[in-house]
């Protein structure tokens, strides 16, 4: 069979420094991450495999947004015949333009992938507003 | 080198030199001499005792989307397809997700017994645990005395 790969094989970014600064050494990326938005909501998708749900620290503090996700080392101390990828923890931050309401912000990771709702404030709704005869 | 005792004193150097070594590690992200990228997905092979070990990193896709073979005895290929649910209605911030189909064939050092082939999707990581085949190991061979 040939190769024959039509997704994207961009390899993980290493992160030299994350900001703000993790008090933990070793090996971070930034999670490669697509965020959509809808009427009523942002919802951001981060992959990060290997981590588990109680893995992910998620953290919402006046419009900025940070994910951290920790990998339990898998293959420490083997000996690779064949090494295209390294692992480690996953961090990136987010300053969130739209005015969300932190209260609803919900969380869920399936598959290393994690998915963050954040629902918009009331008054960041777009409205249809009537507009009346005389 | 008269650059030593400088080392030592001036903070100037000590920043050229870290500039140099930060120049170095993006350069060499650039011209790939990091970790070798052979096709998607990227793999991690390593063999411990008997069994060969492959790991790949596969966030999001489903066990039912994933093909694994192993052919002529020392071929492995993995065949997929990434798909990424997308809302109905709305607009995109930020697209860094790729799907698509991939294939990929890895050549194995040495012949695996394709029956003994265990693989585990495990948080987005792909584990295929493979075991050396009988004709492939190592025999001792008893030398006998005239």
């Amino acid at each position: 069979m040939a190769e024959n790969s039509n997704v994207n094989a961009a390899t993980k970014g290493r992160i030299e420094t994350a900001r703000p600064e993790l008090t933990r050494g070793g090996l971070h990326f930034t999670p490669r991450v697509d965020i959509f938005e809808t009427e009523n909501e942002l919802t951001l998708f981060a992959e990060v495999p290997g981590a588990r749900p109680e893995d992910v620290d998620l953290h919402y503090e006046q419009g900025e947004l940070a994910l951290r996700a920790r990998v339990s080392p898998r293959t420490e101390g083997k000996r690779f015949l064949l090494q295209e990828y390294e692992e480690g923890d996953f961090f990136r931050a987010f300053n969130i333009h739209e005015s969300i309401d932190a209260s609803r912000i919900s969380a869920e990771c399936k598959n290393g992938v994690l998915i963050v709702h954040l629902p918009k404030a009331e008054a960041a709704k777009p409205r249809q507003i009537t507009v009346k005869g005389a | 080198m008269t650059g030593s005792r400088w080392q030592q004193y001036s903070p100037l150097w000590n920043q050229l030199q870290q500039f140099q070594g930060e120049m170095n590690r993006l350069f060499d992200h650039w011209t790939g001499s990091g970790p070798s990228v052979g096709g998607y997905p990227t793999l991690n092979v390593w063999e411990e005792g008997e069994s060969l070990h492959v790991e790949a990193e596969l966030p999001g896709l489903d066990l039912k989307d994933l093909e694994i073979y192993v052919t002529g005895g020392n071929e492995l290929t993995l065949k997929g397809r990434r798909q990424l649910s997308t809302p109905a209605q709305g607009a995109w911030h930020r697209r860094e997700r790729s799907a698509g189909e991939f294939v990929r064939t890895l050549t194995l050092p040495y012949p695996v017994d394709a029956e003994k082939v265990d693989a585990r999707l495990e948080n987005g990581v792909l584990h295929i645990t493979l075991a050396r085949h009988e004709s492939a190991k190592p025999r001792k061979i008893a030398v006998k005395a005239e």
